[in-house]
């Protein structure tokens, strides 16, 4: 940690001569919060199996120079949704890539945070690094300390913003090294609108970690997708917070699916602050070899008569680690709350792990609320069936273990994603390598 | 067709089965019935390979291969099927998908291309017809939400559609009303050919009134302690079983 600190002192200047001035103006306050807090302790009760200190070492480096993204990634890329009718945006190790400004519906913005905070400072300033302040812990901090540039998108009142945008972010570099990322999404009243984020790594003969803190506000009647997809290889650290600011009736789906990774820990805080709002808050983490996917979730019911479906499922083998952390809390005045949480988990072997602690704090009375449960193996009466029916062994586990995704899957609104994640996580179930089309 | 010697079987150390003796020739039907805890699902569930039983003696010939030495995926592709007394719900996985991979692994492994879309929803069709199966049913997942005789019909769906030399069904009047059996029966009779065979275990004659066995065998403590004509079935019926201990 003191490296890093002695790191952003000698090179303050670098990191802020690319980035807008405003985006600099946030680093005093997460400094002397990161100094203060360090990163989240290691056992402490809400990070028991993430180590970020140790996952973060010193020695990683960093891309200051912003005129240089390295590599052209409509070039290097490989898209693995392909057949996806969307606005297409690179992030190349935590940089924009700068495309030909796109044919947008009046008033929308997409592209780059530091663009942004220079053409709209007023929703730069009231809207960036709020919830990640107020909420965030020293890992959000520490984003804010070094981030120098990332994605906004950002929809007007009652814009509807039909396609779809995908946004992906890139890891390639030759060296160990270490990017912040940042992710700004502001939807006004009655604004609409679908995110796809997917996150690779090129290479995976070196170390690639990354902190992506994310704001995502939805105002009074807002709908908003977003979903991530997360398909790195080894070698890699994804460490994310996500905070969602939801105003009345607004609605949200946050679908996250981990499909193949090395160290993943996702943090996601929820605000339910205006009456009638809903949130679908989804995971799907497919994991073997050694990796880890930890989601630690937080839903806050503020008000009245808001909805929240939580539904995280977990698929391990070999000598994976899974953890499920999901807590809601309900506020005294948040009477006629929906709250329901699921995490099932499904464990090829007995050297995979699942630590699961879901938590309620319930403190209205009128309210339906919901947590459940289950850690299990592949159903052996299920199995023998399709066996005594001439399915192959191999072919009845993974029809059971693609199955199990089923629900996940189903809760995708974007059709083109939902097919293709279809096939990917059939080939990934199949351990095909997964290669992909090239982005048209 | 099949020849049992001296079975022996046991599940978690206990000795169900204790030397069955059996010899089962293509066109003939075979009842097996007895007492509750006789052994005559572990006989099902032995001749299909479930894992959880212990074969600890004896041998099972089936078409002049040892049965014993396959997997149950093996034995299906050579033409054993087993109507489960419990169908299987599996949930996410739906009948078509289910149905197809079956049908089209039989076919694999008897050198043949697998059928087109468009070939394999013809066949489902016709043998749907069968078995009076709603035809909604295989657009759900396999057996889930099933009523009890949806799901008896579904095996018998199945049973169609893979064709088997050697069809067991376990106690597959168990949770039918009289109309449904009828429908199951006659499913069962209409499939029957000279050059397959039928084994149908169950604890009451009344199935026996629908499909007519050539032969009833009286399972008891794990061995076949009498076997008959059809009349025994209805002197089971009668008697109950106390008499032949």
């Amino acid at each position: 940690m003191k490296q890093y600190i002695d790191f952003f002192i000698s090179e303050r200047q670098k990191i802020d001569e690319f980035c807008s001035p405003l985006l600099n103006s946030f680093r005093e306050k997460a400094f002397e919060t990161f100094s203060r807090t360090g990163f989240p302790i290691y056992q402490s009760e809400d990070y028991q199996y993430t180590d970020v200190a140790g996952l973060l070492k010193d020695d990683l480096g960093f891309y200051l120079n912003l005129l240089q993204p390295g590599i052209n990634p409509h070039k290097v890329f490989y898209c693995n949704v392909p057949n996806l009718n969307a606005y297409k945006y690179f992030v190349v190790n935590g940089h924009f890539f700068q495309e030909p400004e796109k044919d947008l519906p009046s008033g929308v913005y997409l592209g780059s945070l530091n663009i942004f905070a220079e053409r709209h400072p007023d929703l730069f300033l009231r809207y960036y690094n709020q919830p990640a302040s107020q909420n965030g812990d020293g890992l959000t901090a520490f984003n804010t300390l070094f981030v120098q540039d990332g994605y906004v998108l950002y929809v007007p009142e009652n814009v509807v913003l039909e396609k779809a945008v995908q946004l992906t972010n890139i890891s390639a570099g030759n060296v160990d090294s270490l990017i912040n990322r940042r992710i700004l999404v502001i939807l006004e009243r009655g604004a609409q609108a679908k995110l796809l984020i997917c996150d690779h790594t090129n290479d995976d003969k070196v170390m690639s970690a990354a902190t992506q803190v994310t704001e995502i506000y939805a105002g009074e009647n807002a709908f908003f997708d977003y979903y991530e997809l997360e398909e790195s290889g080894g070698n890699t650290v994804r460490l994310t917070n996500n905070f969602v600011r939801q105003s009345a009736s607004s609605s949200v789906i946050l679908n996250n699916i981990t499909l193949s990774n090395g160290f993943t820990r996702n943090n996601y805080q929820i605000d339910l602050t205006g009456k009638r709002a809903e949130t679908y808050l989804s995971g799907l983490a497919i994991a073997d070899a050694q990796q880890t996917i930890d989601n630690f979730t937080l839903i806050n019911h503020h008000a009245s008569d808001c909805r929240s479906n939580e539904l995280f499922k977990y698929l391990l083998d070999e000598e994976a680690t899974g953890v499920f952390n999901g807590k809601i809390i309900v506020s005294p005045n948040a009477q006629k709350t929906e709250a329901y949480q699921s995490n099932r988990n499904l464990l090829g072997n007995r050297l995979c792990r699942m630590y699961s602690q879901p938590k309620l704090e319930i403190n209205a009375d009128d309210v339906k609320c919901s947590h459940g449960m289950t850690t299990g193996q592949l159903d052996e009466a299920a199995l023998l069936y399709m066996r005594s029916r001439g399915i192959s062994k191999e072919e009845a586990i993974l029809m059971l273990k693609f199955a199990f995704t089923g629900d996940v899957l189903k809760g995708i609104r974007l059709e083109g994603l939902r097919d293709r994640l279809t096939l990917l996580i059939e080939k990934r179930l199949r351990g095909e390598l997964i290669k992909c089309q090239e982005c048209i | 067709m099949l020849k049992i010697k001296d079975l022996h079987a046991s599940i978690n150390g206990k000795e169900i089965l204790r030397g069955l003796n059996l010899e089962i020739q293509t066109g003939e039907v075979h009842a097996i019935m007895g007492p509750n805890g006789s052994g005559k699902s572990t006989l099902a569930a032995v001749l299909v390979g479930n894992p959880a039983f212990e074969v600890t003696k004896g041998e099972i010939v089936f078409k002049g291969q040892n049965l014993l030495e396959l997997s149950p995926e093996e034995r299906s592709c050579l033409g054993i099927f087993l109507s489960f007394q419990y169908p299987v719900e599996i949930p996410g996985v739906s009948m078509v998908n289910f149905m197809r991979t079956a049908v089209n692994e039989h076919r694999k492994r008897k050198g043949e291309q697998p059928l087109t879309a468009g070939e394999f929803l013809k066949m489902m069709r016709e043998k749907q017809s069968i078995v009076e199966l709603d035809k909604n049913l295989v657009n759900r997942s396999v057996n889930e939400g099933f009523s009890g005789g949806e799901k008896k019909r579904n095996e018998i769906f199945q049973m169609a559609m893979l064709d088997p030399d050697l069809a067991i069904l376990d106690e597959t009047d168990s949770g039918l009303d009289i109309d449904a059996l009828r429908i199951v029966a006659h499913g069962v009779n209409q499939l029957k050919r000279t050059d397959n065979a039928t084994i149908v275990i169950t604890h009451y004659q009344r199935l026996l009134d629908y499909i007519k066995p050539d032969f009833v065998h009286v399972l008891y403590h794990g061995q076949i302690i009498k076997t008959g004509n059809p009349e025994l079935a209805l002197e089971l019926e009668e008697k109950g079983y106390d008499w032949l201990k």
